[in-house]
Order: C-alpha cells, then structure tokens, then sequence
C-alpha cells in the first residue's frame, strides 16, 4: 500500500492502530486505583509521546542512516518553537501556518550548521553541531531577550497584533492554538465503569502529523537516497573513492532530520505556547540521542519506542513520591515497610535519572540494537518454540543466524 | 523504487479512517461541571510544583516541608501553626469546605519547560484544583500563564521579579512575596543613613528577567536619592567564578558594589568580592562596601563569614517576634528540626489564603476564589497587615532589610533584621513604570 513493502505496511498500520488507540492503552488501570499512578493517558504525556517521537524520528535520519552523531539537535526544536510561537504572535492562533514557519525555518539553520559542521565527520562533526547549538541557547537566553523572551521564554500576550484573528477571545483571554476553529486543547471524557479514556484534539493532530512523517522516514530509508546515506555510514573513503561526493547527500540528510526537530518544535509550541531557551540547551540534544539508541538506532520504530520510555520515565516515574511509596508497602510490618521504602526511594521522584541510567545501562550491554532487539528476541524465542513443535525438516533448511 | 498503487476502495477506507479519527473528540461531550477539575468526592487535590533537582533544589525541598505542615495544618494535625494567629476565621481544620487535603508533587528542575510539563500533569492526570509553588521568577510566568490558560489558580511561591506581577501578571495568579521594586524601595533609606547619600555605584547583574528588574528598581531608588551608578555589568547565569568581573570594579571609581545576584550565583559572585579584599579598600575616602538586594537564610549560609555586616532585604525571617511568626516557627521546628527559610513561610501562607478565600467564597472555581483573594486584607500570616491588591493580585506588607550577623550563634542564625520598612513606603501605582505593560485578562475557569 502506498508504495510500501508488505512488512512496512504492517508496520505503518500497526504504528497507526497503537497511536490512535493510545488512550485506551495508556490507560490500563482504572480510576481511583492504586495503579492509577503509572496511567500515562493523559493528553500532555501523549502528545508528548508522539511529538517526541517525530524528533526521534528526524535524528535517527541523519544518525541512523549516516552515522553522524549531531549533539545539538535541541537547537532546531527551539528554532521550531520559537517560529511558532512568532506566528501566533503576530498571524493568527491556526496552527498550520505556524507549523510551517517552523519547519521552514529550522531548515534553514539546519542548512547553515550543517553546510559548516559537515566539513568534519566523527567526533569533530559531534563536537561543532554541539558548539553551535550552546551558542543558540546562549543568544536565546541573554543576548536576543528582545525576539526570544531570554529566560522566561517567550509567551503570548493580550496585546500582540495576531493580525488574521482577534488579540483576545471574548472573554479578555488570550485565544489559545487551534486548527481551523478546533482549539488543541479541547478534550472529550469518555468514561467505562470505572475507567476514564481521554481524547485530546492535539493529541490526535500531533498523532497524525506523526504517523505521516514516520511514512515519509520509511520512504527515505527505502529509497535510493537513503542507500547512499548507508553507503556513507559503512565506508564513506570508498564511497569517495567511487567517484561520488557523499557530502551533499549527507547535508540533505542534516537538513531533513533538522526540519522534522522543527516540525516537533512547532507541534510543541502548538500544543502549548511557549518555547523557553532550555529547549535547546545542551542536556536536551543528549536527550534525543538517548532516546535512539534506547529504541534501536537504524531501525524505523525503535526511536519511537525511546522516545515514549524516556517521556514516560520522566513524567511518571518522576512523580511518586515518598507518600505514595508507604501506601503501597503499606500492607507490611511497619519496620519492613519503612525498610522496602528506605531501599525504593533513591529510584523514584527526584532519583528517576538513576532508574534512566541503570535500564539504559543494561540496554546497551545487553541489548545492543535497543528496545527493537529486545522485540526480535522475544519474538524469535517464540517462533523457535513453534518450529522445535514442528518437523525438524524445516529446522534443517533454516539457516544459521 | 517506489511504486504507489492507489485503489478506490484503499483511498474511501483510509479517508474513512482518518476522518472517524478526527470526529471521534467532537462527539463525546466535554466536561460539564463549571470549571476545570471541580473536585467531586471527599477529597480534594492541591499540586505543589517546586524545583526538587537543579540550583535551587535547597530551597524546593523547603518549601515542600511547608506545604506538608500546611495540609496537615488545614486537615486538622498538628498545632494548627498559623491558622490559629491567622485574622480570618473561616478554617475549622477539616480541611477545605469539609473536603480532606490531598497534595501531588512536581519537580519544576527550574526550567519553564519542565514546570510546564509537570503542572500541566498534576492538572490533567492528577486532577489538582490549585497549582503552588517554584523558586524563580521564569518558572513562576510561565506556570501562572499555563494556570490562567487552563482555568485553574495559581499561588505563586517564592519570586521576586517586578514581572510576575507587571508585565506578565494574569487574573488566575496571585503573588505573597515581594518584589525587585520593594526590595529598592526598602533598601534605599538604610543604605542613605548607613553610607551617606554621595556614593557610586557598580552593578552586578545576573543576566535574566529577575536580574534586570531587580537592577532597574535599586538603580532607580538609589539614585533618586542622590547615589551615581557608575556601571552595571550583566554576567551569564551559569557563571561560577566572579573574579574577571570583580578586578575591573575598583579601577571604575566606584565605592559600592551591588550584587543583583541570587542563590549560588551570589554566593560565588559575594565570596570573590570579599576574597579580592574589596571590603578592606578605601575609595572617594569611604569604606567599600557591598549591596545584596534580595538575601535568603540558605544563601547566607552558603556564603558563611562573607555575609557579615552585608546589607539586603527580605520578606520574612524566623526571628520576627510576632505571635504568628512565632507559632509558625514553632510548629515547623518540631517537625523538622530547624527553623523555616522565607520560601517555606511563602508557601505555607499561601496554602493557607487559598484554603481562607474558597471557604469564605463556598465554592473552588477559580473566578469565585479569585473574588475572594482580591482586595482582602489580612492580619496574622507573619507580615503584619496585609493586603492582596485586586489591580495585579500582588500582596503589600512590611519588607525586612537585613545584615549579616557580625556573631552568629548557630549556623541558622546568619541574619539579623536592621529595620521593618513600613507598607505604606514600599507601595507603587498599578501602572508604575517598572510594572507597565501588562494586563489581568480576565478569570478563567477552564472547561
């Protein structure tokens, strides 16, 4: 369909089926419960699911498919934001044209960066896309207070020109984001028994932005473009060698995965209008590195797997605290119960960054190709148990990984 | 290579698809009760969202061990602390109209974005009615504009930039502490009578909103009365060593070194100072001496012997001998062990005015408690008489100028109040020119 091999029409339509079920999904536990707390159905967390997967999905791109390792990839998520946020500041409240800024613009950094950085490649490559990226949160931060808004960040304000809409909603408010009179932050309850499903109208645009640039991205790792960005990974000197200059390819790569952290920005300023210079700080652009190699780097899903463990560790994990550990050991003696919580604490709330490194950790030593390996495992211990079941025939033809 | 193979029926099934998608929100009805998370069993939930990690971490811890005591303190436990000096008597102690405190907590990593995200949570997850908290003037804008979009109030925590409640103020957000232009409003007699009224001046200035303002209101009272600002230096906010900031001072001719600095930012930028032996220089035939606008007990102590006799203002301290200052100081010390920092006061004083205001407007939506909230006035939180303005929801009491203790007694006991700057000497029009430029809007009281 569309273009598309049999096993990535499966996987398109299963990405399809996971996101627009994503409420009933993340939701798994009913209201009120004590596991309600690891519930992540919440329109916030989801878009940031998703949002966060369409920047992973543009960094895997380029580190994917190139192997170069950009370390200031935040810089075009803030680029995005901060395009954004000026278009609803000075056009109108629609996204759609506010999202195009974005992307327009990122790429045109991306552009620039790129065409200077990817006159090295490796460490040197990492270290001036980083370089530059600090410079872009420092000038966000200090230096262009007046056009970024420096430390607070840059926020709407009643009196803005927004000259396609009215400056205020009637009643005195500022208007918030929306698509052709949908504002993305309406949200229906759907409630079954005891369970509550929330449908977020930006959660679903941002659903759907997604799922199409995942298509696009497999559409690029299928593509002729997309085998040279290959051949550029594994031996770029013999590529050299062959007569073809392997630089513009791996610059339309920059600028491509550049432009889809800028789509991510503006969804992000869409969803909620503010872009702040942290976007962009350094710790942000390892962030999206994390969550690549987390997911798989080179595999079409597994940045969107990294990227929703990492959001989800960070919002959920990150907000037990000591409070409601003692209500779950709660059914213990006391001096276990304070022991169990004494021995938990350090990995929740505050201490989610330790939980974060160790499952990192065990990833990367035991599962090398990340959370996508760890998928095939799974499901290569089944098949051979199917076939163990069978005749040893087809064993035999099998052969050896 | 790529081949599209579009069918009739592939197109309608898809088109079908994506548009039972886009519909299916519009279909179900929204919420129906008035206001975002009107709280319906017996319980209701308060979001405290303060920095648990990154440089202001000491200060967030602080000011959750206020919240604690505080929703102890409204369900009934404890000694009651200030709700029993507190002028109104609308909280009986059986938590907020007869409904059982409960509280989520949020880590801000003071980061707008980060605060952002975990308000946003402890509204559409954990169903908060009232989002408190934060440890900086960034993160608390950005939290207040997210409440008033969602429909839910905001008290704000500790900040202190003229903007939060200037330019970016909004009618959800309400502020307990001072700001930058009480700080110079306060600050400036004492330092007349302590160093003469013929001095120059050079800033230090964290480069941020809350540096700026806080610049901009000791610059302008200062020189208003007869000071010289001879210079002001803006310095990055991850700056940890002053020292290429500090050599040039003494070259410019100044004789009074301002530091707009806060948290370890001043405690570094103070102990270069000190270290280069500024305060032994004679300039003009004066004494050198040196200004901390905004001091807090946990900067004092980080910056230990280099505080003495350094003057700076405050909104509380626990050393304030009033009946409520006192209960309150009590009651924290027997749960904690030590005495309250002016974070964890703010913060406690605001859980409490926000219990105050829904129990005397019987009702959580926003715009009835932001009514009640609005022109009250209020004795007994520690302050003194109190009023929260209704013009930009901005509360006017006592402002504390304070100085290093020469002889500190123990390692809590860094500060000692020099003068309690009357109410009527730190008020400004709404429309000063250091607040211009905002607007209230309107309440909001979400879905």
């Amino acid at each position: 369909m569309l273009g598309l091999g049999k096993k990535d029409t499966t996987l398109v339509l299963l990405v399809a089926c996971l996101t627009m079920l994503a409420p009933f999904l993340l939701n798994p536990f009913p209201e009120g419960s004590a596991m309600a707390q690891f519930n992540a159905g919440y329109p916030d967390l989801m878009q940031r699911f998703v949002i966060f997967g369409i920047f992973a999905i543009g960094f895997n791109i380029l580190f994917g498919l190139t192997g170069y390792l950009s370390f200031g990839h935040a810089a075009f998520l803030g680029i995005g934001s901060y395009a954004a946020v000026w278009m609803f500041k000075l056009l109108s409240m629609n996204v759609i044209p506010a999202i195009l800024l974005a992307v327009v613009m990122s790429g045109l950094f991306a552009l620039l960066i790129g065409f200077i950085s990817l006159r090295r490649s490796g460490i040197y490559f990492s270290i001036l896309t980083l370089a530059f990226a600090q410079m872009m949160f420092a000038l966000a931060y200090s230096v262009l207070t007046p056009i970024t808004g420096g430390e607070t960040g840059l926020q709407l304000a009643p009196d803005d020109p927004r000259v396609l809409d009215t400056a205020t909603s009637a009643s005195g408010n500022i208007p918030v984001p929306g698509l052709f009179g949908m504002e993305m932050r309406d949200t229906a309850k759907l409630e079954l028994g005891s369970w509550v499903f929330t449908f977020n109208v930006g959660y679903y645009f941002s659903a759907i932005v997604m799922l199409i640039s995942f298509y696009l991205a497999i559409r690029i790792f299928r593509s002729p473009f997309g085998m040279m960005l290959r051949a550029v990974k594994s031996n770029q000197q013999r590529v050299n060698y062959t007569g073809l200059n392997a630089r513009p390819y791996t610059l339309a790569a920059f600028v491509i995965s550049g432009m889809y952290a800028g789509l991510a920005g503006g969804l992000m300023a869409s969803m909620d209008p503010l872009a702040g210079a942290e976007r962009m700080f350094w710790t942000a652009s390892g962030e999206v590195v994390l969550m690549t190699i987390l997911g798989g780097a080179g595999t079409l899903i597994g940045p969107v797997l990294g990227a929703g463990m990492i959001k989800y560790m960070e919002n959920i994990i990150s907000k037990i605290n000591s409070d409601i550990l003692h209500s779950w050991f709660a059914f213990l003696p006391d001096g276990l119960e304070d022991f169990m919580v004494a021995i938990v604490y350090p990995f929740i709330g505050k201490g989610w960054h330790l939980t974060l490194g160790i499952i990192f950790m065990l990833v990367v030593i035991f599962l090398p190709g990340g959370l996508v390996e760890g998928g095939q495992r799974i499901a290569r211990l089944f098949r051979r148990k199917k076939q163990a079941k069978g005749d040893d025939a087809s064993k035999a033809k099998q052969p050896a990984e | 290579m790529s081949k599209i193979n579009l069918t009739r029926r592939g197109v309608l099934k898809t088109g079908a698809v994506a548009g039972a998608g886009l519909a299916l929100p519009t279909y179900l009805s929204a919420q129906d009760s008035g206001f975002t998370n009107a709280p319906t069993g017996s319980t209701v939930t308060l979001g405290f969202n303060v920095p648990q990690t990154g440089p202001y971490a000491d200060e967030g811890a602080d000011e959750l061990r206020a919240y604690e005591l505080a929703v102890e303190h409204l369900n009934g436990g404890g000694d009651g602390g200030m709700m029993n000096t507190f002028s109104s008597k609308a909280l009986q102690g059986n938590g907020i109209l007869s409904k059982k405190v409960e509280y989520v907590t949020g880590d801000t990593q003071t980061k707008s974005d980060a605060a952002r995200a975990s308000a946003k949570s402890m509204i559409e997850k954990d169903g908060a009615i009232m989002i408190t908290g934060g440890s900086s003037s960034g993160v608390a804008v950005a939290v207040q504009a997210l409440c008033q979009e969602a429909g839910v109030i905001f008290m704000a925590g500790l900040t202190h930039s003229n903007d939060t409640t200037g330019k970016d103020k909004r009618a959800n957000g309400f502020r307990h502490f001072f700001n930058s232009y009480m700080s110079g409003a306060a600050l400036a007699p004492v330092l007349a009578s302590a160093y003469g009224t013929d001095r120059k001046a050079y800033h230090l200035t964290a480069d941020y909103n809350w540096g700026y303002t806080t610049e901009e209101a000791i610059r302008a009272s200062t020189e208003a009365m007869g000071w010289e600002t001879v210079a002001a230096v803006k310095t990055p906010l991850t700056q940890t060593d002053f020292s290429s900031y500090i050599a040039p001072v003494l070259q410019s001719g100044a004789d009074t070194l301002v530091l707009n600095h806060y948290g370890g930012n001043m405690v570094n930028s103070l102990t270069n100072a000190v270290q280069f032996g500024l305060r032994d220089k004679q300039v003009n035939g004066k004494d050198f001496q040196i200004i901390v606008p905004l001091y807090s007990r946990l900067m004092a102590r980080g910056a230990g012997e280099n505080v003495k006799g350094i003057f700076g203002s405050t909104n509380w301290h626990w050393s304030l001998q009033d009946e409520a200052s006192k209960a309150f100081v009590q009651s924290f010390g027997t749960k904690y062990g030590f005495p309250p920092s002016q974070a964890a006061h703010t913060c406690y004083v605001q859980t409490l005015l926000y219990a105050d205001a829904v129990e005397r407007a019987g009702s959580f939506a926003p715009c009835a408690v932001a009514e009640a909230l609005e022109g009250f006035e209020f004795d007994g939180l520690g302050n003194g008489k109190t009023l929260y303005r209704a013009e930009d929801h901005q509360c006017f009491k006592d402002v504390l100028v304070v100085k290093g203790k020469e002889n500190p007694d123990n390692e809590f006991d860094l500060l000692e109040i020099v003068e309690v700057t009357p109410v009527e000497q730190v008020t400004y029009a709404p429309d000063h020119p250091q607040f211009a430029g905002g607007a209230l809007g309107s309440c909001n009281n979400g879905a």
